[in-house]
């Protein structure tokens, strides 16, 4: 099998600061990777370095596309890497608020998408939205409430929605669960958990919650000021840290 | 008139705008940046069709402003007697005589000959504005040909109004690449902008300049399942009886007692000389006495 992600020797510098040096990895279609790190620690540096929303120092990011095969996105031309960020590619923002369009309704963000890639059919666009609303658990009557009407679990799945609908390959995503209390980030799990195994999707989720990626990821990559320290599948991480900064991340998590 | 250069503006700035002007013809849609110049006038005022009227006009011109339609307005009257006194072009309000029409809001009933230019005062100039805050994201928007977003606006329209309610500065696709904001006319006008007149859009205080060359293809952008409507006020004009040109409402007493009349007041005069009465009017010879 041929890995949809490839990415070799990422490296970005802020002056002389590291963001994150020499990352290299492969990502399998259907794989969950998750990284985790402290504040700090190059992780959204080096999500943002993937998606295209940084440019990187040094390094490739290969992309399996859809029609050319494997393609180098740092390199290739902006159009093209703006086709892929609204097609095959996902970014949930830990702020609901960075990702959604706040005065736009709920099926407008969905629908968003849609008439990006050329959707003109009201009716169809509507009826995509409302289902995809449903998928993520919010009832079919706040289709035309904005955003703002919303609670904080309920933006954070609008954008999930939003970023769903037109079936991507690839999701990104920066710490999903961050600000949300506890039922409602496991009910967040819960539906991303569900909806990964169902759209066979890949994704790479930042987070320094050891739970979520316990829950959802299967290889776990561990970074500390700008470096990967530890890599392996997730439960072999968490369960036997070889490297000390992983023993003492593991080591931290308050137990109730 | 030794007071002003010709048409108020100094040379250079004229060669100035022209080139913008040249270069928004060349890129049909274009909002191409330009050194707009204050204006003795409040920004708003049509500061930007101003100055293109100035760079556009020579000696020989006859020149007619209409805002909202009317030629009899205080902000028409004042620029009809700006450049008046600093061009001392010849002045018209009939439509047919004019070879520069500078308009706010409205695009003349009558039909555009090819040696007419139509001047429009722009006041946003992006349309992407209200969604996207940021310039250079609009920019890239629109560099990139990414106008996915002018379809959430209509989008919006439809699920709250049952209908794209958009009435006024309805969004167009100038010859199927640039998105373009035709200034605040009614959509009614907007199939009126594919036209033989040349059509130069100034947004002073914006800094843009962009312009629709003749026969120029101009689609409004609207869903399969919602295609663009010309809409007017479902009656006739009741001076001059016409049922074709847009229509604009007047409340004329307290008892909420209403009439519509044609918004284009050149266009209701002279069908009125011509012998057309609507349901309140009076022919226009006892009208004038």
């Amino acid at each position: 099998m041929n890995p949809l992600l490839n990415v070799g020797g990422i490296s970005k510098f802020y002056g002389h600061r590291i963001g994150c040096k020499d990352v290299s990895f492969d990502l399998y279609p259907g794989e969950v990777m998750g990284i985790v790190g402290e504040s700090g620690s190059g992780k959204s540096t080096l999500l943002n370095c993937l998606a295209g929303h940084l440019a990187p120092d040094r390094g490739a990011v290969n992309f399996d596309t859809r029609v050319d095969g494997m393609r180098d996105t740092v390199t290739m031309s902006e159009p093209e890497r703006r086709m892929l960020s609204r097609t095959d590619w996902a970014f949930v923002h830990q702020h609901a608020r960075d990702g959604l369009r706040m005065n736009v309704s709920a099926g407008g963000n969905v629908g968003e998408r849609l008439m990006a890639v050329g959707a003109r059919h009201y009716g169809d666009i509507r009826d995509q939205a409302t289902d995809w609303l449903g998928r993520v658990e919010i009832n079919a009557d706040r289709v035309d409430d904005r955003p703002t009407a919303f609670s904080g679990g309920m933006q954070q799945r609008l954008q999930i929605a939003r970023n769903l609908v037109t079936g991507p390959r690839l999701v990104f995503m920066d710490e999903p669960t961050g600000g949300l209390d506890v039922s409602v980030q496991a009910r967040l799990l819960d539906l991303l958990r569900g909806l990964v195994r169902e759209m066979n999707l890949s994704a790479i989720i930042v987070t320094h919650d050891l739970a979520v990626v316990r829950l959802l990821a299967d290889r776990l990559m561990v970074m500390k000021d700008g470096h990967v320290v530890e890599t392996g599948l997730t439960d072999q991480v968490l369960d036997d840290p070889q490297h000390g900064y992983t023993q003492l991340l593991v080591s931290s998590v308050l137990q109730v | 008139m030794s007071d002003y250069n010709f048409a108020y503006l100094d040379e250079q700035t004229k060669r100035m705008i022209r080139r913008a002007i040249l270069k928004g013809l060349a890129i049909p849609g274009y909002q191409v940046p330009f050194a707009s110049r204050e204006m003795p006038m409040p920004y708003g005022w049509g500061t930007g069709g101003v100055q293109v009227s100035a760079a556009v006009l020579t000696p020989d011109d006859t020149f007619k402003v209409i805002d909202q339609g009317a030629d009899d307005t205080t902000n028409a009257v004042s620029i009809r007697r700006f450049f008046e006194k600093t061009a001392d072009v010849a002045v018209t309000e009939a439509t047919g005589e004019a070879s520069v029409i500078q308009t706010r809001h409205r695009i003349p009933e009558q039909d555009l000959r090819a040696d007419q230019i139509l001047v429009y005062q722009v006041p946003i100039p992006e349309p992407l504005r209200f969604l996207e805050p940021s310039e250079v994201e609009t920019r890239k928007m629109h560099a990139l040909e990414e106008y996915g977003l002018m379809h959430v606006k209509l989008y919006e329209d439809i699920s709250q109004h049952g209908a794209i309610a958009t009435s006024y500065a309805y969004p167009v696709k100038v010859e199927g690449r640039y998105v373009m904001d035709p200034s605040p006319i009614p959509k009614f006008d907007n199939p009126k902008l594919n036209m033989a007149g040349i059509q130069l859009f100034g947004a002073g205080r914006e800094q843009r300049i962009y312009a629709v060359p003749p026969y120029t293809d101009v689609v409004s952008l609207d869903f399969e399942d919602y295609p663009f409507e010309a809409s007017k006020a479902d009656h006739a004009c009741d001076l001059c009886g016409a049922t074709d040109s847009y229509l604009d409402e007047l409340i004329v007493d307290d008892s909420g007692k209403r009439m519509f009349m044609c918004s284009d007041t050149d266009y209701c005069c002279s069908r009125r000389k011509a012998g057309h009465i609507g349901a309140q009017g009076v022919p226009y010879a006892e009208d004038a006495a």
